[in-house]
């Protein structure tokens, strides 16, 4: 890979295209894609396995050993789904709003508030700073089984239990959004935050105008894990009635009803799976390449 | 940005009390920015996580008022629980494997897939997040690894010759836990892995430039001398991601090779909690057991820290 290149004189570098390494060999490049190549069969795997099971025919399903590839393609396990949906006790477009007015609210509050905080956090210094970061960091690495209980007892305080709010409130505030964020912004020089200072900026407008568009590649970070985690939620015991649960939690009601309708199974994870992956890949495609990081000149 | 008033000369308790609400004031719009994360913060994490801590000090069954007991959750947990021994060993050497092995594979894929042309990038970064993303992840490994001939792996075995019979992957002790350590590393690429990718496109192209110029003539030095250096804060995220995950294995296992696992092969410290929480409910003893855990965690994180300490602010 590490092949010895001859040296470049600073008239080639200048005339490469912009997105080229300036290191680095053809040779490199190949092995490189072979080896990524390689690997990304196995990690995308189960992604494929779960589209395709959704395609097969009933008859083909159940073939043992499962095949690999699908022969008599069929969307019956769709409409299937679609009629089981249709068939609820209340209407399938609720549970649709649910899930998109839950998760669009918990993005938006988590960018906002992970955003002000972690750049108030990495870039000021005030009494308080240095304890507020260790409690985020140690809140990260507690895991326990017995923090629900009390997480019940809390949203039961507040008459939370059974509202939009369990869903929303507790998700908006999340340390690995907050660590991500602030670690990131840390690599801003202060002298662009001096500089918007000088300008008459305030903290806000700083924060919002030259901060967060320079930690681009972080926030779109974010917004993945926050739809990701914010899609996937399920009220669980925190929400009993039929009107305010999420598709989630539907579709692992329908998955319950078991082996007959292992395709419909299927079918409602990869719709399921639709939106993060729309999100992920427009955020994967959008920080390419659009750093802007000359504006500073020591 | 802080206001910076330097106090002159050196302060009695007084001034230095002084002083701080001086501070305090000064910095009052940073306070503002982040009062509507702490708010939340406090009352839906920390709060349930500080009324959490104290039930490892008594004996709760999740119906009675929890009964307090002193140190003697700790006593059995340490002295009488033979099954707790077995976890600590396996939780450490889970820890040991997919910790700093997974945090090394996350950044050197991240970094081979930063190398690519932009497309392939983004195509590259979804093909390995992707195991993070779907839901029916066991069941293709539980399709790979069946205990029959039909299994894809006994099967491939099988017709190669080296077995002569299936072996039962995920029930036979021998080989339960190498199996679960496989299957964490394979779905170990999550928010570590693309934070370091974040990590990876926040860094100036202008220094690769410079580097050139300079006289860099390779992928290797460029890594060593430019990247790492230039991405710090990333890779301590992505450690403390990655502790968190290591130390908290168990779901893949139990999800895999059943929870107990066939003579505790796989059992984890996180397990013998489930077990003793969501199964037996004595919350009392899995507090403890999460106690013991917190405390582990918070050793290795110091370790990171100081190992990671020199590329940080």
């Amino acid at each position: 890979m590490a092949k010895k290149k001859k040296k470049k004189d600073i008239q080639t570098l200048r005339v490469r295209k912009k997105n080229k390494k300036i290191n680095g060999s053809l040779g490199g490049d190949i092995c490189i894609f072979v080896f990524l190549a390689l690997l990304g069969t196995f990690m995308v795997f189960p992604l494929y396995y779960s589209i395709i099971q959704s395609l097969k025919p009933v008859e083909e399903l159940f073939v043992f050993p499962p095949k690999l590839y699908v022969i008599n393609v069929t969307s019956i396990n769709f409409t299937n789904l679609f009629k089981v949906a249709a068939s609820m006790w209340v209407p399938f477009s609720r549970y649709i709003f649910n899930s998109v007015f839950t998760t669009v609210v918990i993005c938006v509050c988590n960018l906002f508030v992970c955003c002000c905080a972690g750049f108030v956090l990495a870039k000021c210094k005030f009494p308080g700073c240095k304890t507020i970061n260790t409690i985020v960091v140690t809140s990260l690495l507690f895991a326990s089984n017995a923090t629900w209980i009390m997480q019940f007892l809390v949203d039961a305080k507040l008459h939370l239990i059974d509202t939009y709010w369990v869903v929303i409130l507790p998700n908006i505030s999340t340390a690995i959004g907050l660590f991500l964020m602030r670690q990131s912004m840390s690599t801003i020089h202060d002298s662009m935050i001096e500089a918007a200072k000088v300008d008459g900026a305030g903290l806000f407008r700083i924060c919002w105008q030259i901060v967060v568009p320079n930690s681009k590649p972080a926030l779109m970070t974010l917004i993945i894990f926050a739809f990701q985690g914010a899609w996937n939620f399920q009220g669980g015991s925190f929400i009993y009635s039929e009107e305010l649960k999420t598709l989630p939690t539907i579709a692992t009601q329908i998955a319950q009803i078991g082996i007959a309708r292992q395709g419909v199974i299927y079918a409602s994870a990869v719709l399921l799976m639709i939106p993060p992956l729309v999100v992920f890949l427009i955020a994967q495609g959008n920080v390419m390449e659009t750093m802007a990081h000359s504006g500073i000149k020591d | 940005m802080a206001k910076k008033t330097k106090p002159v000369g050196p302060m009695n308790k007084q001034g230095k009390f002084a002083y701080t609400m001086h501070m305090i004031r000064m910095n009052k719009g940073c306070y503002g920015l982040l009062a509507p994360f702490m708010i939340l913060f406090i009352i839906f994490t920390l709060l349930p996580v500080f009324m959490s801590l104290p039930l490892g000090f008594t004996s709760f069954n999740m119906i009675q008022t929890p009964k307090f007991i002193g140190l003697s959750n700790f006593y059995t947990l340490f002295l009488n629980d033979d099954v707790f021994m077995i976890a600590v060993k396996n939780t450490l050497v889970f820890a040991i494997f997919t910790g700093p092995f997974s945090y090394i594979l996350a950044f050197i894929i991240a970094w081979l897939i930063n190398e690519m042309h932009p497309f392939l990038k983004t195509f590259f970064t979804f093909v390995f997040y992707a195991p993070s993303m779907t839901t029916s992840v066991y069941v293709v490994w539980q399709l790979i690894l069946s205990g029959d001939a039909y299994g894809f792996l006994n099967a491939e075995l099988m017709d190669m010759g080296i077995f002569n019979e299936p072996v039962q992957f995920l029930t036979d002790k021998n080989y339960i836990l190498a199996v679960v350590i496989i299957v964490q590393l394979w779905i170990s690429m999550g928010a570590g892995f693309l934070a370091i990718r974040a990590g990876f496109q926040n860094i100036d192209k202008s220094m690769y430039e410079a580097g050139a110029i300079e006289g860099i003539k390779n992928r290797w030095q460029e890594l060593f001398t430019i990247t790492i250096p230039s991405m710090g804060p990333q890779l301590l995220f992505a450690a403390v991601m990655q502790i968190s995950t290591s130390f908290t294995v168990g779901y893949v296992g139990q999800q895999l090779v059943g929870l107990p696992s066939t003579d505790y092969a796989a059992h984890t410290i996180m397990n013998h909690a489930t077990d003793y929480g969501n199964i037996r409910y004595e919350m009392g003893y899995a507090g403890a057991i999460c106690f013991v855990l917190f405390a582990a965690m918070l050793l290795a994180n110091k370790g990171v820290n100081w190992l990671l300490g020199k590329y940080l602010d």
